[in-house]
């Protein structure tokens, strides 16, 4: 991957943070984290819910991939699943509903040094925030986004959702929804995304294996993560579940990740349809594209200083 | 215009007579794509040049292509505080311009017009000296067949700079430094245009103008419009990164800095939308980065979510608005200052941020360093309201110390020991915001949030907290207004007049009080820069007049007053302050606002 890297460096400046600097500690003596540090508050969720299982192998994954706090940051949305920054001890921001993509865009772009995580519900990222998946897929903004699908909006109690299926009764489908769901699979794959997985909250090592690979993966990595709501949806993804009499197949060791068209074909299946990496292709990701594009301006102006560049365009105006 | 005639004539036989002039207004009409602006860009910066003051002011039609459009300069030696009210010479290439354009022209004024599309009204014969000039048939001639009437703008400039007695050195500098870059034959053509329309007889004209001397103020002077003057403003403060949306008029300050941004190492996204925009450009400034957003009136509408969010984390964040007339889709191509309110008050919630407005191009500039500057200090979004009167204005100002100005603001990621993004101990409720990436040694790390939340950006349903955490947001909002300096009087601290302005209305309000004093009034006026917090003590200022009008660009309300005048008659409770409203798209006129001021008087 090429770096990213802004051209200046941190000033030490007089108005600094409330409190007197510690000195950094050098990557190599330094420890892995421990899940007892990189959890923070007791999670909100009601019992029982498949999101504990998505943030018990986020912390499983800073441990054994030994991230530090300061390299990673968690972004969310709105919505139950969205209240996951909290959960984590990390840099974490917790914004607005369905625009979480364009924010963590903004981390990404601008800071290379950063591994970008994004969590997020069916609601937040289909339908509000449906515009933003679309556009960050189609740029291959580098980040992760884990959206744990529960197919119903559980934070405002049981109203329909982009991905609930034909039929199901809600607050606001009080007969039963008549609205065709998203196939959350084939829109990533169609919009451009570069890595597309599929998994389960209840198969924990197929999530870690997801969780990682799309986490190694250089461009917009997309995991949808069948997540069940045991208040406004139970027994959802029991089809998916062997434990209660369901199946989890794998998606056969044949097929060709990058060819597209055997995404679609795989990702078609009646639910639940198989687990795995649907896609999974190499593009030049926007990090890439603008850093390139840096590169070569930057190779124009040599080593002017940020004034002399300026002064430059104002001997123009005179 | 003129002020004193000499009997010296030009080498020839029967040559006009020579005035000369302080200033002069020219106003040239034509349709969008007769390249007028250039004309206008090139008289700009010939006058920035030459120690002279310029102001222009154009409107560009809200078609796609084509449609009337004008563009009018304003060149002094002296101080230039408005494009003018009435034009010394009109410039018209198509019947329409003449017809449309010729009350803009003062009485016993020049109008030029080109005669292959234009015939003059004879009912105009008599208030009005008219010259009539082949102009596209002559460009055709001078520059052959295959460039049509491309380059009658060229040609006219030659015509204008003989009758006012242009640098012509000068201007044919200009001339091949904007098209030195092309083919050379494009230059080529540019320079014989200007040529034959220097060399073209001016028989007809009455007199040759030229201008008095200028006053040397010492260095050179640059030469910008608004948009241009923000753009460079926001690279001088240390942006490096920026999202938009496209939307007129703040589209040229998005392209700029997109072009611009790569250089110094920082990027410009182009978003799907306007959230995405001020999302992305939020995330970027919580990256450690105080990133830039704008658009303009509906743009600012989508924003006020992600906008009253970084009130609710208190992020740094810039955002543009360069106003036009609303409301909703409105004029997207006039002017107007409509957007106080929703600036200052848009979002739900009570969300305190920072509101400022340039008076002209040069605070253009400056205060775009302060908006970044505030927002940086007090991890607030400030919200810069210029306008399109601004906004395409091109005026020349003393060229900046860009060596002392240009500030590096590259994250901070120096290790702390313990970090509470929302402290409530903090003095005046003002915290830095520390970026991700930084360490923190205690290993509590932030979370910050649109919720409401302890000190550590955890959730909270506290009532007590609630109140604490509303206060601290307030306060160093308080504390800013209570830093801020006091605005100066325009003329005595007492009289019976003030005139109270604010964005671009400066330059004509100051030009009203020049002349209403010259006459005699007691008249003063104040121009407010930080309009949200206001600076305190303005009603210090107040008290020394009887009447106090708000002159500004929107409508008079249901009550009777416009936005900044309802904000200050709220906090002062003071019912001298009265408005002066108008919203006919146009900038002010000093004569309408001496004439309003006057009415409201009596």
């Amino acid at each position: 991957m090429e770096t990213f890297a802004f051209p200046f460096q941190p000033l030490s400046r007089t108005g600094s943070l409330n409190t007197a600097p510690v000195p950094p500690i050098a990557d190599a003596d330094r420890k892995g984290l421990t899940k007892k540090e990189v959890a923070a508050d007791h999670p909100t969720w009601c019992p029982g819910c498949g999101d504990f299982s998505v943030l018990a192998l986020y912390f499983k994954l800073i441990e054994k991939r030994k991230m530090w706090h300061e390299k990673i940051t968690t972004v969310a949305g709105i919505g139950c699943s969205s209240r996951f920054p909290y959960f984590v001890q990390a840099h974490g921001a917790h914004f607005i509903h369905g625009r979480a993509l364009p924010f963590a865009s903004g981390i990404s772009l601008s800071r290379p040094d950063l591994h970008v995580f994004v969590f997020g519900g069916d609601g937040d990222a289909f339908s509000i925030g449906g515009n933003h998946f679309t556009h960050t897929a189609r740029k291959n903004i580098k980040m992760t986004y884990v959206v744990m699908d529960n197919q119903v909006y559980g934070l405002t109690k049981k109203q329909t959702s982009p991905t609930s299926p034909m039929g199901f009764k809600s607050k606001t489908d009080i007969w039963g929804s008549s609205d065709r769901p998203i196939n959350p699979v084939k829109q990533a794959v169609s919009m451009g995304a570069t890595f597309v997985g599929r998994t389960t909250s209840t198969n924990p090592n197929h999530v870690l294996q997801m969780m990682e690979a799309a986490m190694d993966h250089d461009g917009f990595s997309f995991i949808q993560c069948l997540s069940e709501c045991i208040e406004f949806f139970p027994g959802a993804f029991d089809s998916a579940n062997p434990r209660k009499g369901g199946k989890f197949d794998l998606i056969p060791e044949g097929h060709d990740v990058t060819d597209e068209y055997a995404a679609y074909k795989l990702a078609d299946e009646p639910f639940p349809g198989q687990f795995g990496i649907f896609y999974k292709n190499s593009r030049p990701t926007k990090n890439q594209n603008e850093a390139k594009l840096i590169a070569s301006h930057r190779e124009k102006v040599k080593d002017a200083k940020d004034w002399q560049i300026l002064q430059k365009n104002f001997d123009r105006m005179k | 215009m003129s002020e004193s005639t000499t009997a010296a004539p030009t080498s020839g036989g029967a040559s006009p007579k020579v005035s000369r002039i302080s200033e002069a207004v020219i106003r040239i009409a034509g349709n969008s794509q007769d390249g007028i602006q250039a004309i206008g860009g090139f008289l700009a910066r010939l006058a920035g040049r030459s120690e002279q003051e310029v102001m222009t002011f154009m409107t560009i039609p809200a078609t796609i292509s084509g449609g009337p459009s004008i563009f009018q300069v304003r060149i002094g030696s002296g101080e230039v505080l408005s494009a003018g009210d009435e034009a010394d010479l009109l410039l018209a290439f198509y019947q329409h311009s003449y017809e449309g354009h010729i009350n803009s022209l003062k009485k016993g004024g020049i109008v030029l017009y080109d005669a292959d599309h234009c015939t003059p009204k004879p009912e105009w014969q008599e208030s009005y000296h008219h010259i009539g000039i082949n102009i596209s048939s002559l460009t055709v001639e001078a520059i052959g067949g295959t460039g049509r009437d491309k380059g009658k703008n060229i040609y006219s400039m030659g015509l204008l700079a003989k009758m006012f007695d242009l640098n012509v050195p000068k201007l044919m500098k200009l001339i091949e430094e904007r098209f030195g870059g092309k083919d050379p034959t494009i230059v080529q053509n540019a320079v014989t245009c200007f040529n034959a329309g220097y060399s073209h007889s001016l028989e007809k004209a009455v007199e040759i103008y030229q201008f008095n001397e200028g006053v040397h103020k010492g260095g050179n002077q640059v030469v910008m419009n608004g948009n241009e003057a923000i753009a460079y403003g926001l690279i001088a403060a240390g942006v490096r990164f920026g999202a938009g949306y496209p939307i007129t008029p703040w589209s040229d300050i998005m392209e700029l800095l997109r072009k611009e941004l790569p250089k110094y190492g920082g990027t410009f996204v182009q978003c799907e939308d306007e959230i995405a925009a001020v999302s992305m450009a939020i995330g970027a400034s919580y990256a450690g980065r105080v990133a830039v957003t704008g658009s303009s009136g509906p743009g600012i509408s989508l924003k006020t979510e992600a906008i009253g969010w970084a009130v609710m984390a208190e992020m740094p964040l810039v955002v543009i608005d360069v106003q036009r007339g609303g409301p909703s889709t409105g004029m997207p191509t006039n002017v107007e200052q409509s957007d106080l309110n929703i600036a200052c008050f848009g979002g739900h919630g009570d969300s305190p941020r920072v509101v400022i407005a340039p008076a002209n191009v040069e605070d253009c500039f400056y205060m775009a360093i302060e908006a970044v500057n505030i927002a940086r200090k007090y991890s607030v979004p400030v919200l810069f309201l210029t306008d399109q009167g601004i906004a395409t204005r091109i005026e020349a100002f003393p060229e900046p110390n860009l060596e002392q100005i240009c500030q590096d603001i590259s994250p901070d990621l120096t290790p702390v020991t313990d970090h509470k993004p929302y402290d409530l101990s903090a003095n005046d409720g003002i915290t830095r915001h520390l970026a991700p990436g930084t360490r923190v040694g205690s290993g509590k790390y932030p979370v910050v949030t649109g919720l409401e939340h302890d000190e550590l950006g955890h959730p909270t349903g506290s009532p007590k907290l609630h109140v604490q955490m509303g206060a601290k947001r307030r306060n160093k909002i308080k504390k800013l207004g209570a830093d801020l300096p006091l605005p100066k009087v325009y003329g005595p601290n007492e009289g019976q007049i003030l005139l109270v302005s604010w964005g671009s209305s400066q330059g004509p309000v100051r030009e009203a009080v020049d002349r209403a004093r010259a006459a005699g009034e007691a008249i003063s006026a104040l121009h407010i820069k930080y309009l949200n917090p206001l600076p305190n003590d303005l009603d210090k200022i107040f008290s020394g007049f009887k009447h106090i009008f708000v002159v500004e660009l929107n409508d008079e309300g249901l009550y009777g007053y416009g936005q900044l005048c309802a904000i200050l008659r709220a906090r002062y409770c003071n019912a001298s302050i009265r408005g002066i409203t108008k919203v006919d798209g146009l900038t002010w006129k000093v004569k309408e606002i001496l004439d309003n001021a006057h009415k409201l008087a009596k």
